[in-house]
């Protein structure tokens, strides 16, 4: 159909009436698309009746708006409506995101705290170790030195019995003539009680003549594995280990004597 | 605004969307909703109704098919034939065809703005009575030809040209 024919068959305003068929719609429209004059013409045909029933329309109320509104708003939960951008996941993708993030965040504090303890376990149990390790080589070198005196130094070893008050006490001293020194080993005496410490005695017989050479702490006796060193005294016949009150006696106390031995 | 502007923005999904639409095309589509109820209350119910339809259904219409305001007419044109149908129980067309309207703006004169309604009546009267007749019969309640031509007792193969005539008489009263 030539465009001139379709403008005057009255086609054109059957179409904008919505009176013609799908396929009589589809060829008009594809008409309209080729032609311009088609087109301002169909405008023109649509706007004409348009004012026509907005000019024979009675007063529509300013309520009317806002109900239709309403109920698509109300509506907006189902199928409906475009009034605004249909509903997507998105904005829960964003605060599920959130959620897994808070969530995350507190197992990764959870886990920092975690690893934070462990470490400072790590660190405890280290310094553990130090502290074994340098022990034991305070310990090896106390009982190098001890060893050193016993092997070494001391070219004379008095034993001392044990006497009534403790029968199996056992004491030694050690003598190094060459340097003049005097060491006692007490490890085999009992733990003196709380008070009391053990003072050892070189003693000259003819007279009976006893001479402090040493008070012994033995509060460290672990650290000195039981040896000690004491004043040299020239000429000494005896050696006698009693037990005194803390600070040491000026005359050994014979009845608290636990280890004698000669020279 | 041009109904392909109009498209435009609700296809972007602008939220003014809805009220350009309904500014551009509420009275036209209450003017022929009451054409056929001859009752405003009912009319506006309706007009409700259709463009919530009209919203809810944006996605249906295909402008390969046809004009937007085509789509949007032929909406409010059956959901007011349906209301009718359903408060008379009578299918049939005849009784739609008794008043037109032009006696829309003989009775509401007192209701719509005076000047206007007079000044339209002016204008509208201009058409011939057969004019007045066919259109309201076609673009107003959606006669086929074939009923048109049985209820004007005319010619079918006259309906079409003679429509045309009293489009091409409207459209100039309206440039005048």
């Amino acid at each position: 159909m030539e465009k001139e024919e379709l403008i005057e068959s009255g086609t054109l305003e059957l179409f904008v009436f919505g009176l013609l068929t799908e396929e009589e719609n589809i060829a008009v429209q594809e008409m309209a698309q080729k032609h311009p004059e088609v087109q301002a013409e169909i405008l023109s045909i649509e706007q004409a009746v348009i004012n026509l029933s907005y000019s024979i329309s009675p007063k529509l109320s300013a309520e009317n708006y806002h109900k239709i509104k309403q109920i698509l708003l109300e509506r907006q939960g189902g199928e409906v409506v475009q009034i605004q951008p249909k509903k997507s996941v998105s904005p829960y993708l964003g605060w599920a995101a959130a959620v897994i993030l808070m969530f995350g965040i507190g197992i990764q504090y959870y886990k920092y705290n975690e690893v934070k303890d462990e470490a400072k376990k790590v660190v405890i149990e280290r310094n553990k170790y130090e502290q074994m390790l340098a022990d034991a080589q305070k310990q090896n070198t106390q009982t190098e030195e001890a060893l050193a005196i016993v092997r070494d130094k001391a070219d004379q070893t008095i034993t001392l019995e044990g006497q009534q008050v403790a029968p199996d006490a056992k004491a030694k001293i050690y003598l190094n003539k060459a340097d003049n020194e005097t060491y006692v080993d007490i490890a085999g005496l009992p733990t003196p009680p709380e008070g009391k410490v053990y003072q050892v005695w070189a003693l000259k017989l003819s007279p009976l003549t006893p001479t402090s050479i040493g008070v012994l702490d033995t509060d460290n006796i672990a650290d000195t594995k039981g040896i000690y060193k004491v004043d040299s005294f020239e000429g000494a016949e005896a050696f006698g280990i009693t037990l005194e009150p803390e600070g040491g006696s000026d005359s050994p106390t014979l009845e608290q004597l636990y280890t004698l031995g000669k020279v | 605004m041009t109904q392909e502007e109009l498209l435009e923005q609700i296809y972007k999904k602008d939220s003014k969307a809805f009220t350009l639409l309904y500014d551009m095309y509420s009275k036209s589509l209450y003017g022929v909703i009451y054409n056929l109820l001859k009752d405003k209350e009912e009319s506006e119910d309706v007009l409700q109704e259709v463009f919530v339809k009209i919203w809810k259904n944006l996605d249906t219409y295909n402008d390969k098919k046809g004009r937007f305001f085509t789509w949007i007419l032929n909406i409010a044109r059956n959901a007011s034939i349906d209301r009718l149908r359903s408060k008379s129980h009578n299918n049939s067309k005849k009784n739609l065809s008794s008043d037109n309207f032009v006696h829309i703006l003989d009775h509401n004169t007192s209701t719509t703005n005076k000047i206007d309604a007079i000044g339209i009546k002016q204008f509208i009267q201009k058409l011939k009575p057969k004019c007045i007749r066919i259109i309201d019969l076609l673009f107003f309640k959606g006669y086929t030809q074939k009923e048109a031509s049985e209820e004007l007792d005319i010619p079918l193969g006259t309906v079409k040209t003679q429509n045309r005539n009293c489009i091409k008489e409207l459209r100039n009263i309206l440039q005048a």
